[in-house]
């Protein structure tokens, strides 16, 4: 990806780089260290539809969002070898039955025969969570195992 | 003690009122220098309510206003940057000084005012204001647009002209006679040229100078030198401003930054007490005779800022509608036109009706940008549909 940087005398630093879909999408760095993502409006490419000021910890949250899926990505990859085991991510709905229940009262394993390896939090990724983890709504958990386990993961999760 | 009591009551109304003006200003999408302008013009000789007992502390501020103005523009920018700037964007830049200073001169030589007035006046018709032009650009979230570094790149160029021309304005004012002008006018570039190269090669050191963790102390450090370079270059007759100015651009980096976050609310406050002494000292009844030539004079320079950003913005291979933004975002002028009308006023060298006429400029010019910069793109739209492809003149 060509990420071209310009310098805005006096503002701070934009950079940015054309998407496929024909639009200039970047991030405005602002001398205070203030951050803006800028979306180029589609029929003028010089102009911007949005640009869209963000706190630090945005930034990093957004960053975060963006790069999590690549995560399950990565874990299916190196689980390619393995036949029939694969990777999914469910989400905790807020209010749901474990929202603000620690990892072992799901009794994930014991039920499904899957197992949950990270959990993806506001953008970061808790890793091997320990059984006392307490999920949050929002959270989303990332289970590895066999069809049949996912698909029981995905009803116990979710559904219930 | 009863005098003191009405000073503090004067300067708090002062303040307060101004306070109200800068809230409406900025909600109705226009800069609040013309606003300033016009309390200024209100209080003052001929004016509507006339303040006592306050000039000496008021005379003083628009004075530090001048140098917070100064110091502040020369500290937007680093060296390096103005390095660049110039490499990259001379031909506009050029360009720039042509078309716009042009008008200026001409208006002040059909009035009579000999070559000091167009020398002054080609500076107030020239200098856009880059502190308006930032704010309209932030608001109006075109920081990433492709032209913007365009914009940019010409308010670099004529921060440049002003470390030249300013020096310049103010020796050829202070020495009258053509061989101690060139000789003012000689020392003036060399001081411009050590000042750019201490900062490139040795800028660090003045920045250590001045830098301290401590805000406290960095703040007293930072106000302490501007003054007193400010004072040193005035008694060797550079002018204050000039010298605060070249102190802005000796510190670079880091210390740059802070010393910008640390006194712009100084210089807000500042700058708005210089906008109403220069409003004070302009006898409103001397503005309505230069009105009709101010609004000309504001009609032809939003057309050649406006070609100016054009032909900048169409070298960079930037469409149509982008260079119309370009263009527009260039018209305003502000607080360095009237920067220069004070200097020129102040040396008692050039007809006082300069003043009047850069005021009645400014209010007018103030008003148009950010108004210009807004329009631009409805105005622009429309014109392509009804007569074809067209430059928009906003």
């Amino acid at each position: 990806m060509n990420v071209e940087v310009t310098p805005l005398p006096g503002i701070g630093t934009r950079q940015d780089f054309m998407i496929r879909a024909g639009r200039r999408i970047g991030v405005i760095t602002h001398r205070d260290g203030k951050f803006e993502l800028i979306v180029s409006s589609l029929d003028d490419p010089d102009d911007c539809t949005a640009s869209i000021a963000l706190t630090p910890a945005e930034a990093s949250t957004l960053a975060g969002l963006l790069g999590s899926p690549q995560l399950v990505a990565h874990l299916q990859e190196q689980q390619r070898e393995v036949a029939g085991i694969s990777t999914k991510q469910f989400p905790i709905v807020p209010g749901s039955r474990f929202d603000g229940s620690p990892l072992a009262e799901t009794e994930l394993r014991t039920r499904t025969g899957a197992s949950i390896v990270a959990v993806v939090r506001a953008g970061s990724v808790h890793p091997s969570p320990r059984p006392d983890f307490v999920f949050q709504g929002g959270d989303l958990v990332v289970v590895v195992g066999t069809a049949d386990g996912l698909g029981a993961a995905a009803e116990l999760l979710g559904g219930g | 003690m009863h005098s003191t009591a009405l000073a503090l009551i004067q300067l708090g109304a002062v303040f307060f009122g101004l306070g109200l003006l800068g809230k409406m200003a900025w909600r109705i999408g226009i800069s609040p220098i013309p606003l300033y302008l016009i309390g200024g013009l209100a209080f003052g000789q001929g004016g509507l309510v006339p303040l006592h007992g306050i000039e000496d502390f008021t005379h003083l501020s628009s004075e530090i206003g001048v140098i917070l103005l100064l110091l502040l523009l020369g500290l937007e920018y680093s060296a390096a940057e103005l390095v660049t700037g110039l490499k990259r964007s001379w031909t506009a830049g050029l360009m720039d000084i042509v078309l716009n200073a042009t008008p200026g001169v001409i208006a002040a030589l059909i009035l009579g005012w000999g070559p000091l007035g167009a020398l002054a006046m080609g500076g107030v018709t020239y200098i856009s204001s880059s502190g308006i032009i930032a704010k309209v650009l932030g608001d109006l979230g075109r920081l990433g647009n492709r032209e913007t570094p365009v914009v940019l790149s010409v308010l670099v160029f004529e921060d440049l002209a002003m470390a030249v021309y300013l020096p310049i304005l103010t020796a050829v004012l202070a020495g009258v006679s053509f061989v101690g002008g060139l000789t003012a006018v000689g020392i003036s570039l060399a001081a411009i040229t050590v000042v750019l190269v201490i900062a490139l090669k040795f800028g660090r050191y003045v920045s250590a100078l001045v830098d301290s963790p401590d805000p406290e102390v960095f703040l007293l450090k930072v106000l302490g030198a501007a003054l007193l370079v400010a004072g040193v270059a005035s008694e060797l007759q550079v002018s204050a401003a000039v010298g605060a100015f070249l102190l802005g651009i000796a510190i670079s980096g880091s210390t740059a930054e802070n010393a910008t976050r640390m006194l712009e609310p100084l210089r807000d406050l500042f700058a708005a007490m210089f906008f109403v002494v220069f409003g004070l000292n302009t006898d409103p009844a001397s503005i309505p005779p230069v009105l009709a030539l101010a609004v000309a004079l504001a009609v032809v320079t939003t057309l050649t800022k406006v070609a100016t950003g054009w032909w900048a913005a169409r070298r960079q291979g930037i469409g149509r509608m982008g260079r119309a933004r370009a263009g527009a975002a260039l018209v305003a002028r502000g607080e360095f036109s009237i920067v220069i009308a004070s200097l020129t006023v102040a040396s008692g060298a050039v007809d006082q009706q300069l003043a009047a006429l850069a005021t009645a400029y400014v209010l007018l010019m103030a008003v148009l940008g950010p108004v210009a910069a807004r329009v631009v793109e409805p105005l622009a739209r429309k014109f392509t549909r009804k007569r074809g492809p067209a430059p928009a003149t906003a």
